[in-house]
């Protein structure tokens, strides 16, 4: 089971753009719903109300800020992250139980909960932090994209997508096949660079992230303020002797 | 890494055990019925008190069984077969030694590679992992081998195999810290590569994700102790190394100078096992800006 299969019928991922992602969290709620009540045992939380809440979560969103090489004004970056479905996935082929698993036909790495004996050393594996042992039922939990979702046909054909992607207010999360060139989110990652995290750790994920957009920047027209005309005048008649009269209080 | 105790008791305490078993495998001290119980109780108390202490590491240890299924990949797994063939191997060697006074030699022979396999596979579940910089060197199993033999030859009170052995322990060790410090700079991972972002400028954390802590804070950014790390070294050397050379030149051979260095060589072990934890950084660290990239 923890042998990695040699290729995969399909590369099913999400695609993050960081230009567009605003920082809701909505992702985070949505998937945290979504995955407490289906796949696996809940995400559990400790202490929720108490002084020191921990809980279990599959997808997290970081905030970063850029302080760019040649000056300017810093620019913020929201950074939504969950398990990036690896095609050498490191986390699969450490687990001594095979509970850890890639699967053949669409590339998803999943947890065979049954199986799990809660060692913890795919998580330690794992670069991204995208794995987390639910504190109660002692399990590994990880984002499974939403398996028992995109393939479930008692939804409606706009829901079988992942949660996440389904809510996102922002448009900034994409799913789809990134094994097929020709596939949106395909053309979507070569249309605008998109980039692996990490990839020194030669982990080959399968997810990608779309770049920011470079900030506006003040041009030379822009900041000569005399350029711009005054489009309201001095107040005459009624309202001067309105602006007057409040100028005196 | 969070320095979980019962994962340092185990590496610890199997690992002086295998040392040892590896020593009477080998035939160091020829002796055989009641005379032989001894040596081999001590060095199976030591291994089997190690393997329990591994499954406390467990969150479900019920299901430990399913841990045999994947040797192919999982190091993890090659452990638990090369722990139980080693038990099984030296087990049979003790019995027929101790009740038959027979020395079946290829048995102990291959039993004694079997606990050194054992001791690089537990040394390999770190080594492997690229994740963890500071472990993921060859200069790891290198260092866990040479304490354990250490540790097995001051238990058989071979004093010229101790010396030699706690000479190699504290060179490895010495080695596995200058080599470890290096490691994460030297692998180039930073804030910038972790986000991708790197090219625009210089990456810092803004807000976390979450304002209380997680698995992944508690579990892989522990930051306790480290403060501390200088001094913890020096005892650790002193007591590893220094302290049980003395006491293994300079005291009178006998079970009571045996006792009194394998303490101090174990306290010393305990700490250099608990800051191979508590010292090591995992890249994820970086996601959270808990490291100076
Ligand atoms: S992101 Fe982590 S958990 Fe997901 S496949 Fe890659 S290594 Fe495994
Ligand atoms: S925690 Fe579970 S899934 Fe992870 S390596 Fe251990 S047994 Fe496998
Ligand atoms: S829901 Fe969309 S915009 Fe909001 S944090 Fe998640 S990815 Fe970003």
């Amino acid at each position: 089971m923890t042998e990695l299969p040699e290729t995969t019928q399909r590369k099913l991922g999400l695609v993050i753009d960081l230009d567009t992602c605003v920082g809701c969290h909505a992702c985070v709620v949505a998937c945290k719903g979504w995955n407490t009540e289906n796949y696996g045992v809940p995400l559990s939380d400790v202490d929720a109300y108490g002084a020191d809440p921990v809980g279990s979560f599959l997808n997290r969103v970081h905030s970063y800020e850029i302080a760019p090489t040649g000056g300017g004004c810093s620019q913020t970056v929201h950074f939504p992250k969950s398990c990036l479905h690896c095609d050498t996935a490191p986390c699969v082929t450490v687990c001594p139980t095979g509970a850890s698993y890639k699967r053949s036909e669409d590339g998803i790495v999943l947890v065979d909960e049954s199986a799990c004996i809660g060692c913890g050393l795919c998580a330690w594996a794992c670069p991204y932090g995208a794995r987390e042992l639910d504190q109660v039922a002692g399990v590994m939990k990880k984002c499974t994209l939403c398996v028992d979702r995109i393939y479930n046909e008692n939804l409606e054909e706009v829901d079988r997508v992942p949660a996440c992607v389904r809510t996102c207010p922002a448009g900034a999360r994409h799913f789809g096949d990134l094994g097929d060139p020709d596939s949106d989110v395909s053309k979507l990652v070569a249309e605008r660079g998109g980039f692996d995290l990490m990839p020194e750790q030669g982990t080959a994920p399968t997810n990608k992230y779309l770049p920011p957009r470079p900030k506006d920047r003040l041009t030379a027209q822009a900041a000569d303020s005399s350029s711009l005309t005054p489009i309201a005048e001095e107040p005459k008649g009624f309202l001067g002797w309105l602006d007057m009269a409040l100028e005196a209080l | 890494m969070h320095p979980a105790p019962s994962v340092i008791i185990f590496t610890v305490l199997s690992g002086l055990g295998l040392g040892m078993l590896a020593f009477l495998g080998i035939g160091v001290l020829d002796v055989q019925g009641v005379a032989a119980f001894m040596p081999f109780a001590i060095a199976f108390t030591f291994t089997i008190t190690g393997l329990i202490a591994s499954t406390f590491h467990l969150d479900n240890p019920q299901r430990a069984w399913r841990a045999f299924s994947q040797w192919k990949t999982s190091w993890l797994s090659r452990e638990a077969w090369l722990s139980a063939a080693t038990l099984s191997v030296m087990g049979i060697f003790a019995i027929n030694n101790i009740f038959r006074g027979i020395t079946i030699s290829v048995l102990g022979w291959l039993g004694a590679g079997l606990a050194m396999a054992t001791v690089v596979s537990t040394a390999m579940i770190y080594t492997q992992l690229k994740t963890v910089p500071r472990w993921n060197h060859w200069i790891t199993p290198i260092h866990m081998l040479t304490l354990s033999l250490a540790g097995g030859a001051i238990l058989m009170q071979h004093t010229s195999a101790a010396l030699v052995l706690l000479t190699c322990a504290g060179l490895a060790q010495l080695a596995h810290w200058r080599i470890g410090d290096r490691q994460f700079a030297a692998r180039g991972h930073s804030m910038e590569t972790a986000t991708g972002l790197g090219d625009r400028g210089s990456v810092r954390m803004f807000e976390p994700p979450h304002t209380g802590s997680n698995y992944l804070l508690k579990e892989m950014v522990y930051v306790v102790g480290r403060r501390h790390a200088l001094k913890l070294r020096c005892i650790a050397f002193v007591t590893i190394v220094l302290l049980p050379f003395l006491i293994v030149v300079a005291l009178p051979g006998g079970t009571l100078t045996t006792c009194f260095a394998i303490t101090i060589f174990g306290l010393g072990t305990f700490t250099s096992r608990w800051l191979f934890f508590a010292e090591a950084e995992h890249v994820v660290a970086l996601y959270y800006g808990k490291r100076d990239g």
